[in-house]
């Protein structure tokens, strides 16, 4: 029993590729940290966008590269925008994240701050900018089926009330969004250490369960290469432990329980990756918590579910995150970050369904407009993951 | 009241969800897979979201949470110790 099934709907906006988005944002996206000066100026100047500045984005190369590229360009082609103007150092790789933007077919346009300098580039894309927040204001929501929704899950600060509490909501509403055709996606590779074979036990075919064991098996040598102690400073974190988490492989079984008793895994993503059907996706990711919701949303995924323990205060940019919380004193001390209480699971006040329809209600109502916590509060952690040193 | 929680009934720890657990106070502990309570004493004052032993283990022990294998036991644990970083470890990194 779950209050949403086949015939519920939202009302979001059906951008020009069919995809829908829950919100309608104008963003001044920097190619590279050069252009993050212009960037906000522009979005000073023109109300209504937001500057997305970020470090990087020179002399990266090779995967590295091809990621910062598939990162832009997804956050820019993420439904959740309407419209986007890119600024960059130089005009060539200016012109590469525009043309991938521009194959959704919405508004987009790019300026090369060499040869005209930061007044000329910001008077050009304000005057961009100005025509395309006029253009995003005047569309409306449409009624749309819930199989229409992307949702993506990531925890973070967890403790042991998240293993016991906030993540098994976040199980229960996946596996009824998954029942309903919905597009999902978890990720943390390296999260997952001690659990590993209880995910390779839920993908859907042989090849699928190849693939994942190939990327979770790549992130431990990574690991392995680079470790100077048993990471215990690091994963767990110094606030997963002060929360009670002892071992990975706790915080991995903990971690699994986001992806509920019945969701399948229909297939494997690479960092930023947009999925190809609809069902349940891992992605290789970092468990680092910006950095993972980023890649969420350059994938394309609409609405974040992030349960936390000891209280970890994220947003996003592009996608809102609606935070789930199992631990009482957190959510006495940290209230105004948590947008679903279900701390009642641990006191027997609460049953398990009721505590994933609670989440399913406060999507509903977060994708049809209302402001989440994060939100509200001007959380908008836009995190580039990076595989090794620029050139 | 439910002082702490475990997940099933072969977990030889369980989470404690309230604060204020001081030595010696006798705990309900909630076994979610059946919905049914057991009680413990608490050894020690064990911070909300830590772990207290629920049953004896030797060091060399696996300690099961989830019903499944979480790691090492690296001191000795009794029914009822604060169970963490100090007695437990990894066996993966």
């Amino acid at each position: 029993m779950s209050n949403i099934d086949k015939n519920t709907t939202f009302w979001g906006y059906r951008r020009e590729n069919g995809r829908v988005g829950v919100r309608n944002h104008v963003i001044i996206l920097p190619l590279d940290d050069l252009s993050n000066a212009a960037a906000e100026a522009v979005a000073h100047a023109v109300k209504g966008t937001m500057a997305i500045p970020h470090p990087y984005g020179r002399l990266q190369f090779g995967a590295d590269l091809e990621l910062h590229f598939r990162t832009l360009i997804g956050a820019g082609s993420n439904p959740n925008v309407a419209a986007v103007v890119v600024i960059g150092i130089e005009d060539s790789w200016t012109k590469k994240v525009v043309d991938g933007i521009a194959a959704t077919g919405k508004p987009v346009v790019g300026f090369g701050i060499e040869g005209h300098g930061d007044h000329e580039t910001i008077m050009k894309a304000s005057q961009a900018a100005k025509k395309m927040i006029q253009h995003a204001t005047s569309l409306f929501r449409v009624e749309c089926p819930i199989s229409d929704l992307w949702v993506s899950t990531k925890c973070g600060e967890s403790d042991t009330t998240s293993g016991c509490g906030a993540n098994p909501t976040v199980g229960n509403a996946f596996d009824k969004l998954y029942d309903l055709g919905t597009t999902l996606v978890f990720g943390e590779t390296s999260e997952l250490t001690g659990g590993e074979h209880l995910v390779a036990a839920r993908c859907r075919t042989d090849q699928v369960r190849t693939d994942f064991m190939k990327m979770f098996d790549n992130y431990q040598a990574m690991i392995k290469r680079h470790a100077t102690t048993d990471l215990s400073d690091s994963q767990p974190t110094k606030g997963n432990i002060a929360g009670g988490l002892t071992t990975i492989e706790e915080k991995a079984l903990g971690n699994i329980q986001k992806i509920g008793k019945k969701c399948m895994v229909d297939g494997v993503l690479d960092k930023a990756e947009t999925p190809d059907k609809s069902g349940l996706w891992f992605m290789d990711s970092s468990s680092a918590a910006a950095e993972m919701v980023t890649l969420c949303a350059a994938s394309g995924f609409a609405v974040h579910f992030f349960p936390t323990g000891q209280g970890n205060v994220i947003g996003n940019a592009i996608v809102p995150v609606i935070k789930i919380c199992a631990n009482p004193r957190t959510v006495r001390l940290m209230s105004e970050h948590i947008d679903v209480d279900c701390s009642g699971l641990l006191q027997r006040e609460q049953t398990m369904d009721a505590a994933g329809d609670a989440l399913l209600d406060m999507m509903m109502q977060t994708v049809n407009g209302r402001f989440t916590s994060a939100e509200a509060l001007g959380h908008r952690e836009f995190v580039m993951t990076r595989l090794f040193e620029s050139a | 009241m439910i002082h702490c929680v475990l997940h099933e009934e072969k977990d030889s720890v369980a989470v404690v969800v309230v604060e204020g657990i001081q030595a010696g106070q006798d705990m309900t502990a909630l076994i979610l897979d059946d919905d049914r309570t057991i009680t413990i004493k608490a050894n020690a004052a064990i911070p909300i979201g830590h772990k207290v032993a629920v049953k004896d283990m030797a060091e060399g022990d696996t300690v099961m949470k989830y019903g499944t294998d979480i790691g090492k036991v690296v001191a000795p644990i009794a029914t009822g110790d604060h169970a963490h970083v100090h007695n437990i470890k990894t066996k993966r990194w």
